[in-house]
């Protein structure tokens, strides 16, 4: 062999060798900083981690605010020394805000990275330092609005359910309401009762973690997809209701039985006509279907920062008519919950674009400079631009000559969809349902309802949104 | 006030040791090592500096002086054995001894604010091992004979390791050391380097397909024995090496995927045939459904990974010792919680730039042995620590290794500091080769200008002729 190659000094498998680790190494140097700084809050806040404690004995815990700047949680020293959360407006927000004892919920739970971290400035902190006290964390300002907090608190009365209200254009969340509710000022003394209290679920915030069949409310979906599978002929859809569809030997009746004579597809809607829908549903292609259900994230993850729960639908490629029937009319083993209807029904009001739901707006440190501002972010176009007119036009027809008339001839317009969703059909008891947003032309607002057992939704709930939506645009 | 000096000193430790990574790299640029010579004395400066402002950092935090004496004896040891080294082997690599120190130093850190009794101890067994290591490179140059042992490394390397199996200890579930007059040893460390020599040893002339059989035997063995052992992490160092050296032995990319096959059926068969493999793989994949059982350890780096940012809580100021055994396997999560992510960046880049340097020396050798051998300990080297930081950031599933230089632990240290010594030993090899190859060169080149006048005298005779015509 020539002897020079050796003096070139470059043997190429070592140099191969070489390369290969240095990738490896660069890979690994970007997955270390890519976690480290995507996962900061999740692993500070996971309660196995013991960082939190050493942070909360350093700084005293951030103070949540209203988006008018009313206080909705902070933390006194009472005369012993000894800290206190206190919630000002008690039951009011109590699932919204949640608690920070025994675990933590709600924004307590969703801003606790910011409020037990402090970014007071350095010569702030070392006067604490000198004085001997802790250093003040960051507050925390949410998108919650005070007034709309309390008029659906107030409307839900007595009732169990829960009522959502959001921005359809940014995805802020400004009430959020679950009753059964209870005070977290009083959190220590009532949390054994509360953990015990298997029945009621006291500590389940029913905005985003119950489930309910939809019932009518899913009408919104059913025809969303009939109208993708008939998208020429579904204008020229007629039906002959006489009060009940009949498949074999299975029936679903309109409710209470009554009947809608000849039907198009808007007055299907607009009248929630069970046995309409029943007969679209046993002719919806089951594959389809899916595609649109995975569209409009059922069965799915949320893009949702507080917990909830997933909604669960259960179409098959072979689901039976029996079983279309009563999931085109959003009964049957489907379950839902309320902040996913608010999601589909933000994202017809946005022209199809869903925005990410938010509660934090913005941090502020202990002299008020912002340390992190919030925006909102557009998640996915989940329907059409085309599909979102054609469904908000039903829901306005809704309005206006069908089941929610209690919000026709208002100095605003308003688009929406009822629900009276059954849940035993031996008594026919039902929860009422509403969800829709206001006004038609460009929408501000967007509410959902859920009244457990009250009746109708149009009875029931319609008046609630109408409540929130004149608070809102009185102004 | 402290909180000025402690908050303040976090961005200057990140900034200098930026800058001495950036060093460790600039190096590259120059290929003589003479034209070197300031940035080696800007690495020492820095990592003077470094080391005195982590433990200024620790002495306002803690409130204690005591501290600065510790500092004191670990600053003389360092800069010792940095001006030593060069002193004896001028002509040694400085790059490698000036890293070398940079991770001694970081070590020293972090571990006396773990544990400082363990941090001592460390400091005893360092300041001894460099000793060792000081005459290393002496006997690398010197004795020939080392080619010829290759038989005699793969007996002492099973032996060693069969010991263990038989008599050693259990540390938490892996049977890897023993003690001999109370000292601990893990013989497993010391085997990886008698281990590189063995194949050098049996490649270096030949590599036809039997050599590579038998070699493969042997270091099948080896293997063999660290996985009934229990030592994964060393098993698979151990294999990564055997195949990346016989492929460069051979150039032979074909011994290259054979190997990934190999090792691919084996890690299946690992994978079923034992339950510590798959309660491994399985807190890997999922850390988080057992946080407080198989995935608790890893959990814990995570948070200490997690919590410290890029520019770390400081010293003193996380809560890293919530971390199992963060001293010798997790140390890494150490120091990115309390020194900061881009420090534990820097770090990295550092122990790359220790890598590089062994490849560009295993490339400059000429002497096939030699060659394999900074070659396979460089791979070592770098496996390892792959396997640490790659292990405690869940990178890749955990294998319980030591973070080379840095992490507790005496055989780890010696082991280290032995292979760096070697290489610098290979170093003057080098030189040797090199002054070699240059008077070689000048006789080619003198032989050459002697042809080339011959021939213009030829040319000249010829024409002469046909003028005369």
């Amino acid at each position: 062999m020539n002897k020079r190659p050796a003096k070139k000094k470059k043997n190429m498998p070592i140099m191969a060798v070489t390369y290969l680790f240095v990738a490896v190494f660069l890979g690994m140097m970007g997955y270390i900083c890519h976690y480290s700084a995507t996962h900061k809050q999740e692993l500070i806040n996971n309660s196995y981690n013991g960082r939190q404690q050493m942070l909360t004995a350093k700084n005293t815990r951030g103070t949540i605010y209203a988006d008018g700047g009313e206080i909705l949680a902070q933390t006194v020293t009472d005369g012993e020394g000894k800290e206190i959360r206190s919630y000002p407006y008690g039951t009011l927000f109590s699932h919204a805000v949640g608690y920070a004892t025994h675990g933590r919920a709600g924004v307590e739970a969703l801003g606790n990275y910011y409020l037990i971290h402090s970014n007071a400035p350095l010569s702030e902190k070392v006067a604490n330092d000198m004085e001997g006290v802790k250093y003040l964390g960051d507050d925390v300002y949410t998108t919650l609005n005070v007034k709309l907090q309390e008029v659906a608190e107030r409307a839900l009365g007595i009732y169990r359910g829960a009522i959502i209200v959001s921005e359809p254009s940014t995805g802020k969340i400004l009430a959020m309401v679950s009753k059964p509710d209870y005070d977290p000022n009083n959190i220590e003394e009532i949390w054994d009762e509360l953990v015990e209290d298997k029945e009621s679920g006291i500590l389940l915030n029913r905005a985003t973690q119950g489930l309910y069949p939809p019932g009518s409310t899913f009408k919104i979906v059913t025809a969303l997809e009939y109208m993708r599978e008939n998208p020429e002929s579904y204008q020229n859809y007629s039906f002959l209701c006489g009060g009940s569809f009949v498949d074999g030997a299975d029936r679903i009746n309109c409710y209470h039985g009554q009947s809608h004579g000849s039907v198009d597809f808007a007055r299907s809607f607009a009248k929630s006509c069970n046995a309409s829908f029943a007969n679209m549903g046993v002719k919806l292609d089951r594959s389809k279907f899916r595609d649109t259900l995975s569209d409009l994230l059922f069965n799915q993850e949320l893009p949702l920062d507080v917990s909830y729960n997933k909604s669960r639908i259960d179409v098959k490629e072979d689901s039976p008519n029996v079983d279309m029937m009563q999931i085109a009319i959003g009964q049957g083993t489907t379950g839902m919950t309320p902040v996913h209807l608010n999601m589909i029904t933000n994202a017809v009001a946005n022209g199809g674009m869903l925005m990410k739901p938010y509660i934090l707006d913005h941090v502020e440190n202990s002299m008020g400079t912002v340390v992190e501002q919030f925006s909102p972010s557009s998640y996915k176009k989940i329907i059409s631009e085309g599909e979102a007119e054609a469904l908000a036009g039903l829901m306005h027809g809704v309005v206006e000559e069908g089941t929610a008339s209690k919000l026709k001839g208002l100095s605003y317009t308003a688009a929406g969809k009822t629900g009276s969703a059954e849940y035993n059909t031996v008594k026919g008891d039902s929860h009422a349902w509403f969800t829709g947003f206001a006004p038609v032309e460009d929408p501000k607002i967007s509410v959902t309802i859920i009244i457990e057992g009250a009746g109708s939704g149009g009875d029931f709930a319609v008046p609630i949104a109408k409540r929130i939506f004149d608070a809102y645009f009185e102004g | 006030m402290e909180l000025y000096i402690t908050e303040i000193s976090k961005y200057v430790i990140t900034l200098l040791m930026a800058l001495y990574a950036y060093e460790s790299f600039a190096v590259f640029r120059f290929q003589e090592e003479e034209k070197r010579g300031g940035i080696y004395t800007r690495q020492n400066f820095l990592m003077l500096l470094i080391h005195f402002s982590c433990f200024m950092a620790i002495c306002f935090e803690t409130e204690d002086i005591s501290y600065l004496f510790f500092y004191i004896f670990q600053q003389v040891v360092l800069f010792a054995t940095a001006v030593l080294f060069h002193m004896i082997y001028p002509k040694a690599n400085r790059l490698v001894i000036n890293n070398m120190c940079m991770l001694l130093s970081i070590g020293f850190v972090i571990l006396t604010r773990l544990s400082y009794e363990k941090a001592v101890k460390q400091f005893v067994i360092v300041a001894v091992s460099i000793a060792v290591a000081m005459i290393i490179p002496f006997f690398i140059h010197k004795l020939k004979f080392l080619k010829s042992l290759t038989w005699a490394y793969a007996l002492t390397g099973i032996a060693a390791l069969a010991v263990v199996l038989v008599l050693g200890a259990y540390t938490y579930g892996s049977k890897i050391s023993y003690s001999i007059g109370g000292i601990t040893f893990q013989p497993s460390e010391f085997v990886k380097i008698i281990f590189v020599f063995f194949i050098a040893g049996a490649l270096h002339e030949s590599t036809t397909f039997f050599d590579v059989f038998t070699t493969a035997a042997v270091a099948g063995v080896h293997v063999i024995i660290l996985v009934i052992s229990k030592d994964l992490g060393s098993a698979l160092i151990f294999f990564v090496v055997y195949v990346l050296m016989v492929f460069v032995a051979t150039k032979n990319p074909l011994y290259l995927l054979a190997g990934a096959i190999g090792g691919s059926g084996a890690a299946v068969i690992a994978y079923q045939a034992f339950r510590h493999v798959q309660i491994r793989v399985q807190a890997w994949r999922d850390p988080w459904s057992e946080i407080d059982s198989a995935g608790y350890q890893i959990t814990q780096s995570l948070f200490a990974i997690g919590s410290g940012g890029w520019f770390g809580m400081g010293l003193f100021e996380g809560t890293p010792d919530a971390i199992p055994f963060v001293e010798v396997d997790f140390i890494f999560s150490a120091i990115a919680e309390e020194m900061g992510i881009l420090f534990a960046m820097c770090m990295i880049l550092v122990c790359i730039s220790c890598f590089i340097m062994f490849m560009d020396i295993s490339m400059k050798l000429n002497d096939n042995f030699y060659r394999l051998i900074a070659f396979g300990l460089g791979v070592t080297y770098i496996f390892q620590v792959f396997l640490t930081i790659g292990g405690g950031s869940k990178f890749i599933p955990l294998t319980g290794v030591t973070l080379p230089l840095i992490s507790y632990g005496g055989s780890s240290v010696l082991t280290t500091l032995i292979m760096f010594s070697i290489i610098e030993g290979l170093c003057m090899v080098k030189q040797d080769e090199a002054r070699e190859g240059a008077r070689g060169e000048k006789k080619r080149v003198r032989n050459q200008r002697i042809r080339s006048r011959k021939a213009v005298d030829k040319k000249a005779e010829d024409r002469n002729e046909s003028e005369n015509e």
